[in-house]
């Protein structure tokens, strides 16, 4: 790719036109990374701003009660620690059943030739429209009957069955998993099993990054099933309680509080994900790690 | 003869590897769903401390809900708001993605700007819609920016008119999936054999062209996927309006989205009403997959 | 003693069959237990007979929507200790609170969850003590699922210094009190003395009276306000002084009532929002409490005795309140808001604990007497509150001095909950919400009216709104 670059580059007229589009390109890219920007800033500004100051309106300098307002969340009734802790836990056991089990399904139609499998395929592509919610309620109650209301396993084991994932592994299959190399693993004498944990996993390493970090993305985020499923406030996950704070309460209306509560939800993604940007945004763009 | 059992004897495997996948499905989709669909025949749900029914009713809940009008004007906010969010996105991920990939440019940086398009998506949709909220209060932030400029005289109830809440909602997905979107179109993009951008440029294409002729189409695929997968993520919209909204859906319900409503029966337990329309979502659902299905089917031919 | 272990006993079990029993509603639930309607005399027999089976259990759970509760409980009642913010210690007793947050009904459903498993669950899950709001508290006192104080050994003469609306709230269909209030929550009109000095030329609370004892005054009152470019209020506020003097329940015969007083808190708000006198802010929301600084300008809020300490922000110095700078008056018309009710789970297995919890923290007069103190909570005791009236140690800080005592206790004398009903949390959530669709003038009065109508009938199936 980047040898492509170069040689594109090369060959590319130099005119004013470029010139001019460059100038837009970033002109373009400095408003929209501003208005990416913009939430993050605002909300640390607030974050170290008192009650009071923040019903005088806005300033664009910060304040000094950062740490005061982190007391305050700390004490508060809010149990974020945990929050945070077992939203940490459910998103990485969900992204990894997704990702691992996906892939598994995919190699499943992807390697073998048997009676069901186009019917499979088409079954699960029909069923990825099919929204979670539509099938809420009777997940509720099934949970219930099976007795695992109010615990993790039931936001976290259902990934296992993710199509979204599976097509998306599928897909990539197709593109660079060559049967031949399965074939010649087997000639290896390798195990069924043995070869697609140390020889298919490991070639679909990014296309599982990309779908890990989308399902634990998605997992972090989610509010609703989470918000049905848990009920013990030692239990919930931080959506749950950053919905909390929407909630009329005579004692939760010191603003310092929430903007804190908000950017505490927020911070350690952004700082894992700043540190393995350059993985994530490589690994994302599969282009260029395919080679 | 020996070769062909092996691969029978291989391809059982098909059906093992296959199982996890089958079995949680089961479990945890099939079995609900149908549980969801027996129940939507009941009048069941709880008043107080005393549960009624499960009492058969026959099709009386699709009746009540058909008849009082609701599902379609909360089945035309939810499409509205995701449009609204969806074409700017769209058309946003493309040019960036094209201005990414696109060698003459050059652009530098492409490392800090893709870091940053894709932060929103990390924030949670529920803390982007409280800090939106705050921030557009009527006494919050933006209202007194805008004051201090002069825009306003006084406050604007951004909450209280309905093409604001709903372009909010909009704003709000679009920021935290152009990103994302971007991503995936450059994946594209970059998938896109080179030498066709050779030779167009060798026959004097200017950049506008090349995009339009060459990009676009080879792009199909991966532009449909983005469609449906966007649209199932429209359809299921429910974070961003429900905090922002604090579940009203106001003004007046006009941000109040299909999911939203199927999350009030919910919660008040009223699961014969949530059955019947979650059937109805199921059906909505259904239609909209065959219609892009068959659009995309007949465009290939 | 072995008696009274089998009685509880027999109550559990019959809770439990009667829950496990589908389709039973509210009314049918005629067990022997739901003895007929009892005299007082036949009530304080039972209990002065009654002998508490000794206390099992390690664990007290406590089921309320905020640490309002636990504060009190911390500062006031002996012995007990915080661990931390859900858990606390009384003696051997583990102490595990479940906040669950009042809105949309999220504590009633997450208590009904509760309640309904009790008899499923061991003996350190249950339910031993939960907390109520008046809005709502039938719904748990007309249930088997609260135990009769009579039954945990307390005498009327032992609450006989508690206002009269207090333990009506709590009074179930015979006749049997199942629950006890610390607090008294007459409320009335706290405003900003320097608008009213600005404004009304006056900031004693006799005159500025003077000047909002009728609707009809304190809307002439509240334009002039506006005049000089100050909030009045949210019409929000002025909910509850409407509601609380309406001439019937909100639900009549299975049938949703919108009464008179409702209408007519509909119209005069309506009046007042376009003229913006009066704005729309929620309760508790940002915007609503910008008031509580002197920018804000807003002259008012509507409020009881919690509020000053709960709603005022008298520790941030630049708040009005930490100048003293309000005042209190009753008010256009005498109403009561919020208060908590204490309530004894059946099925709990630390009686004991639970009975002098109750005993401690609302009949207490020396506790009552901190907790006015400390707390400017409106206690639940006419001798305290008299007390109070007629000494310094009413004067309120917040209130630059003022002593409300005197019109706190005469409002709490007056209030009248005949017109309670179980579904009042509800009603009144929705129509604020409804309402403020039609104040903005984003919607009619009659679309207003019927999006409240759809929203009741969404909460409650039961409901005929029609």
């Amino acid at each position: 790719m980047a040898a492509n670059t170069n040689n594109m580059a090369g060959q590319a007229e130099k005119g004013a036109s470029i010139h001019a589009r460059r100038v837009i390109a970033y002109l373009v890219l400095a408003i929209i990374s501003f208005i990416c920007l913009f939430w993050f800033y605002v909300l640390f500004i607030n974050a170290t701003r008192s009650n009071s100051e923040l019903s005088l309106g806005f300033t664009p300098v910060p304040s000094k009660f950062l740490g005061q307002n982190w007391t305050n969340l700390k004490n508060g009734e809010l149990p974020i620690f945990t929050g945070m802790l077992n939203s940490l836990i459910i998103a990485i056991l969900t992204a990894t059943f997704a990702t691992y089990f996906s892939t598994m399904t995919a190699y499943a139609i992807h390697a073998y030739d048997f009676k069901l499998k186009k019917f499979m395929f088409t079954f699960i592509l029909a069923v990825m429209m099919i929204p979670t919610q539509v099938t809420a309620l009777g997940f509720i109650k099934l949970i219930q009957n099976i007795g695992l209301d109010n615990s993790a396993i039931p936001l976290i084991v259902p990934a296992i069955a993710s199509p979204a994932v599976f097509f998306y592994m599928k897909q990539y299959m197709d593109s660079t998993l060559p049967l031949s190399l399965i074939e010649a693993a087997r000639i290896d004498g390798s195990g069924e099993f043995r070869t697609f944990n140390s020889i298919v996993v490991p070639l679909m390493k990014p296309a599982i990054a990309v779908q890990a970090i989308f399902s634990f993305v998605g997992s972090w985020n989610n509010y609703f099933t989470p918000a049905l499923v848990l009920h013990d406030a030692e239990k919930k996950t931080l959506p749950i309680l950053i919905a909390q704070l929407r909630n009329a309460d005579y004692l939760k209306f010191d603003m310092g509080q929430v903007y804190m509560m908000i950017a505490f939800s927020i911070f350690p993604v952004i700082v894992v994900y700043l540190l393995l940007s350059r993985y994530i945004v490589g690994g994302v763009t599969l282009g260029g790690v395919k080679g | 003869m020996n070769k062909k059992s092996k691969v029978v004897r291989y391809n059982k495997w098909g059906y093992i590897f296959l199982l996890p996948f089958i079995v949680i499905y089961l479990v945890f989709q099939m079995v609900p769903l149908v549980t969801t669909i027996y129940n939507s025949f009941f009048e069941n749900y709880r008043s107080g401390l005393s549960q009624i029914g499960p009492n058969f009713i026959g099709l009386e809940n699709y009746v009540t809900i058909f008849t009082n009008g609701d599902l379609p004007t909360y089945f035309s906010n939810t499409m509205i708001m995701w449009i609204m969010g969806f074409v700017p996105q769209i058309i946003l991920s493309l040019l960036l993605g094209a201005w990414f990939t696109d060698p003459s440019l050059r652009l530098k940086c492409q490392g800090f700007f893709k870091t940053v398009i894709y932060l929103p998506n990390l924030i949670m949709a529920s803390a982007f819609a409280m800090l939106f909220f705050t921030l557009f209060s009527d006494s919050g932030p933006i209202n007194s920016m805008l004051m201090q400029i002069g825009v306003f005289s006084e406050a604007y109830k951004f909450m209280s008119n309905v093409w604001s809440v709903r372009s909010l909602v909009a704003t709000m997905n679009c920021l935290m999936w152009f990103g994302n979107t971007t991503i995936l179109l450059m994946a594209g993009m970059m998938g896109i054999d080179p030498s066709l951008f050779e030779a167009a440029q060798v026959d004097g294409a200017t950049a506008t062209q090349i995009f339009y002729k060459i990009t676009l189409p080879l792009l199909k695929p991966i532009l449909i996927y983005v469609m449906i997968t966007s649209l199932i993520g429209g359809l299921q919209m429910f974070d961003v309006p429900q905090i922002l909204t604090n579940g009203t859906g106001d003004p007046m319900r006009s941000s109040m989205t299909l999911i939203m409503y199927l999350n009030k029966h919910l919660f008040s337990k009223n699961f014969g009403m949530a059955g019947a329309l979650s059937v109805y979502l199921f059906v909505i659902t259904g239609i909209l997959s065959l219609i892009v299905y068959k659009f995309t089917t007949k465009e290939d031919k | 003693m072995k008696r009274r272990m089998v009685s509880l006993l027999a109550m559990a079990t019959m809770t439990a069959t009667m829950f496990a029993g589908c389709g039973n509603s509210s009314d049918n639930s005629g067990s022997a237990e739901q003895a007929a309607p009892a005299t007082a005399e036949e009530i304080d027999a039972e209990a002065a007979a009654v002998e508490l089976p000794e206390d099992t259990g390690k664990v007290l759970n406590i089921h309320c929507w905020n640490d309002e509760f636990q504060t009190r409980l911390k500062d006031h009642y002996p012995g007990y200790e915080e661990v931390d913010a859900t858990h606390g210690k009384i003696g051997d007793v583990e102490v595990v609170w479940t906040m669950t947050p009042s809105t949309d009904n999220a504590y009633q459903n997450n208590l009904d969850d509760a309640l309904l498993k009790q008899a499923d669950v061991s003996d350190d899950e249950k339910v031993d003590l939960f907390l109520v709001e008046a809005d709502y508290a039938l719904k748990y006192v007309d249930e088997d699922v609260t135990i009769p104080l009579s039954e945990l050994g307390i005498t009327s003469d032992q609450l006989a210094d508690q206002y009269t609306y207090t333990q009506s709230i709590v009074t179930d269909s015979t006749g049997r009190l199942k629950g006890s209030s610390w607090q008294a929550c007459s409320a009335g009109l706290i405003y900003n003395r320097e608008a009213a000095k600005e404004v009304l030329g006056t900031d004693d609370p006799d005159e500025v009276q003077a000047l909002v004892s009728d609707w009809d005054k304190y809307n002439e009152t509240a334009q002039k306000i506006a005049d000089a470019g100050y909030t009045m209020c949210s019409a929000m506020d002025t909910y509850r002084t409407y509601s609380n003097n309406v001439s019937g329940p909100w639900v009549q015969d299975g049938k949703l009532v919108i009464d008179p007083n409702i209408e007519k808190w509909i119209d005069d708000s309506k009046t007042l929002v376009d003229a913006k006198v009066e704005d729309t802010d929620d309760l508790w929301s940002d915007d609503w409490g910008k008031g509580k600084n002197p920018e804000g300008k807003v002259f008012c809020y509507f409020g009881p005795a919690w509020f000053f300490n709960f709603c005022l922000n008298a520790d941030d110095s630049a708040s009005i309140a930490s100048k003293g700078g309000w005042g209190y008056c009753v008010g256009p018309q005498s109403y009561f808001w919020g208060g908590t009710w204490i309530c004894a789970a059946t099925g709990t297995d630390n009686a004991n604990l639970v009975k002098d919890i109750i005993l401690t923290m609302t009949t207490d007069q020396k506790v009552l007497k901190d907790i006015a103190m400390k707390d400017q909570d409106c206690v639940n005791s006419k001798t305290v509150l008299a007390e109070l009236a007629g000494s310094e140690d009413g004067n309120i800080a917040l209130l630059g001095g003022q002593n409300p005592y005197k019109q706190l206790a005469e409002g709490a004398e007056k209030i009248d909950l005949s017109n309670l009903s179980k579904y009042d949390q509800g009603c009144t959530e929705e129509l604020e919400k409804a309402m403020k669709n039609y104040f903005l003038g984003n919607a009619t009065k009659d679309e207003a009216i019927a999006a409240f109508k759809k929203a009741v009938s969404e909460k409650y199936p039961d409901i005929s709104v029609d």
